[in-house]
């Protein structure tokens, strides 16, 4: 019962840039992005309940950073070198690709969790709450970055236009949503 | 919410043997306990394969006719889940052969009930609340055996509501607990059979076969369809709150160990002739080195067993 | 020209989200629950608040989709309220029919809505068409979803026999013993399906990397290990790996799930009327791509064409799928 590899992991050289951006400009731009996805999906914070306070980390197995959520922070993301040693309650590790195609509803969690491309720790409870909440609430990456840039969505709206097939097409990796892959 | 103490004397029930015993062995079984002073009703019949029944068909009228003679009451119980047309034709005749009550569990046995005609509610029926007691018993339900899943809190509003209602209150009390049953035959699974095919490879456990986790953890224990707690559920700590919830009945389930010795250990504590801790200890000497649980009762994962008082 | 039916495609609804999925999809009915423990899928996260249920029916009538509201666990004594509250609630919000399990609550209804369909939930292990009878005699339910214990067989003598409609799964997670008689998770953990809406809850789920295996428990139990190259197992009470005398194996049942999308012809021909995927805590791409599949070999079937089925073992527990009780020789 060998797996298949479905969602190919990033191309190495992506560390180099990665590594070399600073830790605190990370945050800022991350955290900006899950802060505006809680304000245009209020529902995702009440769906997580007790949960919302739990501490997720999320480690992508095919870039040199791991991110620490505590969803009801103000801020509530925490970028660190793999190397470091966090505390947290559930953790969820996989190619980047594959946890951007599981918040964005084009890929099953349980589906990569079955294949292990996807693989968790700690607090199934908290996983699942947070899986649920996302799902429910129904994001879509690019669309929430895109959100961010105010007045200037227009134009980030045709840039994602010309750079998304681009990025998909270099790094494997999907902000937007396509036709769900059937099998 | 508890009911005064009911002035009645909580009677002691043996549930039907759920294995598959050699018919000696299982005719022996019900010779003795037809004398066995501290038990008060017997239930017997085959509550899990119906391929067993036909070797017990027989040595049943015997049964049921020294029980009675002893003094005992006897109740017949169905299948706990019936699927075959088979079934279906063996329960109405278990039904119409007359003589003895019924106890039903599986509701397919209601199906052409007269209703107000009297009849027992085995511990497969979902009985959890008040509303469904009330609907059983306008069929015509005079007792009712309370799943074994739930907790003091359930079973002391139940209690009261069968006590409101008139009809009699049993909690399972001694035994491996039934927690599942199924169309899939686990004996034949493991000997790689099917359930159509098997070659009762059920009657080579007495007291169910054991399952243990690749840790060497005791588990649950399977008989056939059926599937059993690994631990021994044994309420004897806790009788005394039983009592006061105003429960009618303790049934005690069937094993390999001498029954009629766990039985008037229930009955001693009953009495109040021993406390719990020498019942406790009299009944893990009869059983062996057998673990015991009662964690239901608390709401707690069923494998749990409290014996601190309340 | 050939009298084949059209079967009914009844389709799992987590989350609102997942409603408006299974719709675009191609469902003929979704099924969804309350966030509470008045259904049998009470996990973190899911299921309808009041306002979204409200707005969910609305949304699915508009579109000419069936809504069945599923209250399918057993009240507590003394506390029936919230299950009396989601019927009286899913009525006054235009539910097309109640799925219900306790003998208490398909009493309340049928006294209170008599007019309103009430379905009998797999929960309440109707398996031959005496207790099929003694339910339809006592509360008019005009359809029972089967329990996964039958064969094909059974299933089209039950229908010849029976007076109300019946639901087959055709695709999903497998129960292996009869639905809602299953105390095995409250054995292991305190949480049961009757009472609290949840089988080998998530809160005692636990998984260790043990050297070169993972190893996934339930409470005090390993439920299994596996290397790392073999799929992983959510540890379900009864899809584990023990021994039992000499035998070391699934005891119980393998980690596959049920598709029986190629034995759909089967189906239809035994005389069900409605096709039921199980998945409310799956995710909207799972409700996309099983619904699109399902809906594709439903309307082939109809039209007289061949059917196209397997192909989505990848959305299946262990990778792998069987045809369930169906055929004979699960047994």
């Amino acid at each position: 019962m060998k797996i298949d590899a479905r969602v190919a992991a990033l191309p190495t050289w992506i560390g180099f840039p990665v590594r070399a951006l600073p830790l605190p400009i990370i945050n800022l731009a991350f955290g900006r992005l899950v802060a505006s996805i809680k304000c245009r999906h209020p529902e995702l914070l009440e769906r997580l309940g007790t949960h919302a306070s739990a501490r997720f980390l999320i480690d992508p197995t095919d870039l040199p950073l791991q991110f620490l959520i505590q969803p009801d922070r103000d801020n509530p993301v925490q970028a660190y070198h793999p190397s470091f040693r966090c505390d947290w309650d559930a953790r969820v590790s996989g190619p980047l690709g594959a946890l951007i195609a599981m918040v964005n509803g084009e890929l099953d969690g349980d589906a990569l969790f079955f294949s292990r491309e996807v693989t968790i720790e700690g607090s199934t409870e908290a996983i699942l709450a947070l899986r649920n909440a996302i799902d429910a609430a129904e994001v879509e990456l690019a669309s929430e970055a895109i959100a961010l840039c105010g007045p200037l969505k227009p134009l980030a709206e045709e840039t994602a236009h010309f750079l998304l097939p681009i990025l998909r097409r270099w790094s494997g990796v999907d902000l937007a949503r396509q036709r769900v892959q059937t099998a | 919410m508890m009911t005064p103490s009911i002035n009645q004397r909580v009677a002691l029930t043996m549930g039907p043997v759920l294995f598959n015993w050699p018919v000696e062995n299982w005719s022996d079984f019900y010779a003795q306990l037809a004398d066995e002073a501290a038990i008060d009703l017997v239930y017997l019949g085959e509550v899990v394969c119906s391929k067993r029944t036909p070797f017990y068909l027989r040595a049943m009228a015997d049964a049921v006719g020294r029980l009675q003679r002893g003094g005992k009451t006897v109740a017949l119980s169905t299948l706990a889940l019936i699927t075959l047309m088979r079934e279906r034709k063996e329960c109405a005749e278990l039904i119409s052969s007359g003589g003895c009550e019924i106890e039903v569990n599986d509701l397919t046995a209601l199906a052409n009930w007269d209703k107000g005609e009297p009849f027992h509610i085995g511990p497969y029926v979902n009985v959890y609340n008040e509303g469904t007691l009330a609907f059983l018993a306008g069929l015509g339900a005079s007792s009712v055996c309370l799943p074994p899943e739930l907790p003091f809190q359930a079973v002391e509003s139940l209690a009261a509501k069968s006590h409101a209602l008139g009809i009699g209150c049993e909690v399972w009390s001694f035994g491996r607990t039934p927690l599942a049953i199924s169309g899939r035959c686990y004996h034949a699974r493991i000997d790689g059979l099917t359930k159509d095919a098997c070659q009762f490879g059920c009657a080579r456990d007495s007291d169910g076969l054991e399952v243990s986790t690749l840790n060497g953890k005791g588990f649950l224990a399977i008989n056939g369809v059926q599937t059993l707690s690994y631990t021994y559920s044994n309420v004897i700590t806790h009788v005394d709150r039983l009592e006061a919830a105003g429960v009618t009945a303790l049934r005690l389930s069937p094993h390999s160990f001498n029954m009629r010795d766990v039985s008037r250990a229930f009955r001693d504590r009953l009495d109040k002739r021993i406390d719990s801790e020498e019942a406790l200890s009299r009944i893990q000497t009869i059983c062996g080195p057998v673990s015991f649980s009662n964690g239901f009762l608390f709401g707690e994962a069923g494998l749990e067993m409290v014996t601190s008082p309340d | 020209m050939n009298g084949r039916s059209r079967l009914e495609l009844v389709c799992p609804a987590g989350t609102p989200a997942a409603l408006r999925t299974a719709i675009t999809a191609g469902a003929d009915t979704v099924y969804c629950g309350y966030r509470d423990e008045t259904n049998a899928r009470n996990f973190p996260g899911l299921n309808f608040s009041r306002v979204e249920m409200e707005a969910s029916i609305a949304h699915a009538h508009d579109r000419e989709t069936k809504v069945f509201v599923a209250i399918n666990t057993f009240p507590r004594p003394g506390d029936a309220k919230p299950w009396h509250d989601a019927i009286d609630d899913s009525v006054k919000f235009g539910a097309d029919a109640l799925i219900l399990a306790d003998l208490g609550l398909l009493a309340y209804a049928t006294d209170r809505y008599p007019h309103v369909r009430r379905h009998l939930s797999v929960q309440a292990a109707a398996a031959n068409p005496d207790s099929i009878a003694f339910y339809v005699r006592h509360f008019g339910v005009r359809r029972i979803v089967l329990p996964r214990v039958l064969t094909i067989q059974e299933i089209a003598s039950i229908n010849k026999e029976i007076e109300c409609e019946t639901e087959a799964f055709v695709f999903g997670s497998l129960c292996v013993m009869a639905e809602g008689r299953c105390s095995l998770s409250s054995y292991v953990t305190g949480k049961s399906p009757n009472l609290n809406g949840v089988c080998s809850p998530a809160s005692h789920a636990i998984y260790r990397q043990e050297g070169s295996e993972m190893a996934s428990a339930l409470g005090p139990f390993t439920i299994q290990r596996v290397g790392l190259d073999v799929s992983a197992p959510y540890p379900t009470v009864c899809k584990g790996y023990f021994t039992a005398a000499t035998y070391e194996g699934h005891v119980f049942e393998d980690p596959a799930s049920l598709d029986a999308s190629a034995l759909i012809p089967q189906l239809a021909t035994a005389g069900v009327t409605g096709l039921k995927i199980e998945g409310r805590q799956r995710s909207r791409a799972y409700v996309d791509a099983v619904v699109h599949k399902l809906r594709r070999i439903v309307d082939d079937y109809a039209a007289g064409l061949e059917i196209q089925a397997g192909c989505l073992s990848q959305l299946s527990e262990g990778q792998n799928t069987t045809h369930g009780a169906y055929r004979k020789t699960w047994r």
